[in-house]
């Protein structure tokens, strides 16, 4: 039995829907994410698993009870605020054992419990500091462990490392994985990053306008995504708007507008007739200088428009000879090498025929 | 001034790849066409920055020195006269008696004294009455307190809109006159026979000072982030431990202002005990004014402000030492 179950669940604000007929549940032990643009609904969403929103159809369910009436002081269920509403006049001591008091545990317990959660997040040297004494990473910390202290069966976190800055990010990225790995709380995460997303989950729901646009692993988010939305909200991508001229279990043949016939990985489904865009990645596809010999089938004259260096990277913006711009990605791995071209420069761009995924309208 | 501590910091201590950044950039605006470790243009930018802060003094001194004087002449000034006055004889028809025989006036009290002082410690009544009045103003601001903090949780929590007119409307009375609202009362106590007693002066005072409370309340209740009792409540609080355990806490320092703009005017006010009260409702505030009024006994009565003075002084410091000590304890 799954540990979250979300069914069907509703939620209108007047005319607006925020939340759609929405269904999925959360098996125990998992890092679950809700990624999405703001306003789609994750935000609502986790505040009605929290118990501060009713939904207005549908059922929550955990451990297979029906939450409906339970108010979230009786849930076992414990939430990390984006800004992390710590209380200002307790020491991070006893924001920390803030759970524990409220369950009546023993002073026993409690001295236990928050040794060993101060020693997990790293602040025991800091359990007598007020939260305006810590840097905002501790902050975090306090937070984490305050949620986590008086384990509950799911910790809800409502974009918890959003205001932090890109470096402090990372390593609580790394913390907090660690920290689920240990504790084996299940997480239910809420982020409009999707590299936060794909860096920290084992699955991925993907929201948008209220409703779950895809649920899957990171990889395959990243690699199959199911429509044009998810495949332009995670990550970076070229979509070349095509028509779908033969389809085989082999493989496909895209006809493109103004740039000719090109091959593509089947999918299952397509018919020829089909109109919609092959979706392609920066780092799929590969430029050379102009006129080099081409093994690849999938081959066409650009020109390079512009480049963004980024240090371990170099983007291309290529202009193909249909007027579509794509972005190419090339790695600096070479010593010395911090670009390969120049704007302006012809180029010959390249991309595998089992590359990219077609996405029909 | 807590809450900028990081802030100072992150500015104290630029990191040391900013601070080369920024000196690389200063020596592209201030190009240097003489060796850089040359003194000349160092001491050019030293003058400069002079310069600049003379005139930040300079501003400084200009925007304090109104309210500076002004603070001298009306309230320093004064209560040095006031304490002069408290060593002197009154005078033979009120004011003060000369500091020095003068031709013409050979009376006795003449110089300075300790009389008032002896006087004060030597009768009981007036150790009474200052009891009283300390009672009055302490029962007036724990009634103002419960009755005010309802309502300043009330406008706190409604929607921004209502607020302003809520808070209007507290504010209201003030736009008639203090004796007026007064009398009012006499003609609501005198049929519930309430009038000429010492619960006709508490109720008087505390009508007149209930604004006071509710004001420095709401102000400090409105700044409450509402995801703190959302927290609170996520980690297993009930309604009433969040109120316990949170609000009333963080309101401590409202309660606090309030409660000095309400103990310390009632301490001196006697329109109220002298329009409501019975004879034997007498606050410090009516014998200090009966003083000046009626017995013309100004060094009596400077004497008296005085020691009001202290003793306010005294429970202030009592008070921030109790808070302190709590503190530390926490």
């Amino acid at each position: 039995m799954a540990l979250l179950e979300i069914q069907g669940v509703t939620r209108r604000y007047g005319d607006l829907v925020a939340v759609d007929d929405v269904s999925f549940s959360v098996e125990s032990g998992e890092f679950f994410t809700l990624l999405g643009p703001s306003g789609c609904g994750k935000t609502t969403l986790l505040r009605m698993i929290a118990g501060f929103e009713d939904p207005d159809r549908g059922r929550i369910l955990l451990d297979g009870k029906d939450l409906a009436g339970t108010p979230p002081e009786k849930r076992p269920v414990h939430t990390v605020f984006q800004s992390y509403a710590l209380f200002p006049h307790m020491t991070v001591r006893d924001n920390i054992a803030f759970p524990l008091r409220m369950a009546k545990k023993s002073e026993e317990e409690v001295r236990q419990r928050l040794q060993e959660t101060l020693d997990q997040v790293h602040l025991a040297d800091k359990s007598r500091h007020y939260p305006h004494e810590l840097s905002g990473g501790q902050k975090q910390r306090v937070a984490l462990a305050r949620g986590l202290v008086n384990k509950p069966r799911l910790l809800l976190l409502d974009e918890p490392l959003g205001a932090l800055d890109a470096k402090l990010r990372e390593r609580m990225q790394l913390e907090l994985i660690g920290l689920q790995r240990d504790v084996g709380v299940t997480f239910v995460f809420v982020t409009h990053a999707q590299q936060e997303a794909l860096a920290l989950s084992d699955r991925i729901g993907v929201m948008n306008e209220g409703r779950v646009e895809q649920l899957d692993e990171p990889s395959r988010i990243y690699g199959f995504p199911r429509n044009r939305f998810v495949a332009d909200f995670i990550g970076d991508i070229n979509l070349l708007e095509s028509e779908v001229l033969e389809a085989n279990p082999a493989h496909l043949k895209l006809q493109v507008a103004g740039l000719g016939e090109i091959a593509a990985p089947p999918t299952a489904g397509i018919k020829p007739g089909d109109k919609g865009a092959l979706a392609l990645r920066p780092e799929q596809l590969r430029i050379a200088p102009h006129g080099s010999p081409q093994e690849l089938k999938n081959h066409f004259p650009g020109t390079v428009l512009d480049f963004l260096y980024l240090g371990d990277v170099t983007v291309y913006k290529v202009a193909l000879p249909n007027g579509v711009v794509m972005d190419a990605l090339l790695a600096n791995s070479a010593p010395g090498r911090a670009k390969f071209f120049e704007t302006g420069d012809a180029v010959e761009m390249a991309w595998r025929h089992d590359a990219g995924l077609f996405l029909r309208e | 001034m807590r809450g900028c501590s990081s802030v100072s910091e992150a500015e104290k201590a630029p990191s040391p790849a900013l601070s080369r950044t920024l000196s690389r950039l200063r020596a592209r605006v201030f190009p240097s066409p003489t060796p850089v470790d040359s003194p000349a243009p160092l001491a050019g930018e030293g003058r400069g920055e002079r310069a600049r802060r003379r005139q930040q003094d300079l501003t400084k001194w200009a925007i304090t020195t109104p309210p500076f004087v002004f603070l001298t002449a009306f309230f320093l000034l004064p209560f040095l006269l006031v304490v002069a006055a408290s060593f002197r004889y009154p005078g033979e028809f009120g004011g003060l008696a000369p500091l020095l025989p003068l031709l013409g006036a050979p009376g006795k009290d003449v110089g300075l004294t300790l009389e008032t002082y002896r006087f004060f410690f030597g009768d009981l009544t007036y150790a009474e009455i200052f009891i009283r009045s300390f009672l009055v103003a302490g029962l007036t601001t724990l009634i103002c307190i419960l009755l005010a903090y309802p309502v300043a949780l009330l406008i706190a929590r409604s929607p921004k809109k209502r607020r302003d007119l809520m808070v209007l409307l507290v504010i209201l009375p003030f736009a008639s006159n203090l004796l007026i609202r007064v009398y009012a009362w006499i003609i609501i106590l005198g049929p519930l026979n309430l009038l000429y007693t010492p619960y006709a002066v508490v109720i008087g005072m505390v009508y007149v000072h209930l604004p006071f409370m509710v004001l420095p309340l709401y102000t400090n209740l409105e700044k409450h982030d509402p995801a703190l009792l959302e927290a609170a409540q996520d980690l297993g609080a009930n309604g009433w431990t969040r109120f316990w355990r949170i609000t009333f806490p963080l309101s401590l320092p409202g309660i606090f202002s309030g409660s000095a703009l309400v103990f310390i005017p009632v301490l001196g006010m006697f329109a109220i005990p002298e329009l409501l009260g019975g004879t034997g409702d007498i606050l410090v505030g009516n014998l200090i004014k009966e003083q000046f009024l009626d017995n013309r006994d100004w060094p009596l009565g400077s004497m008296l402000s005085i020691m009001l003075t202290l003793a306010v002084l005294a429970l202030a410091g009592l008070a921030a030492w109790a808070a302190r000590s709590r503190r530390g304890e926490a």
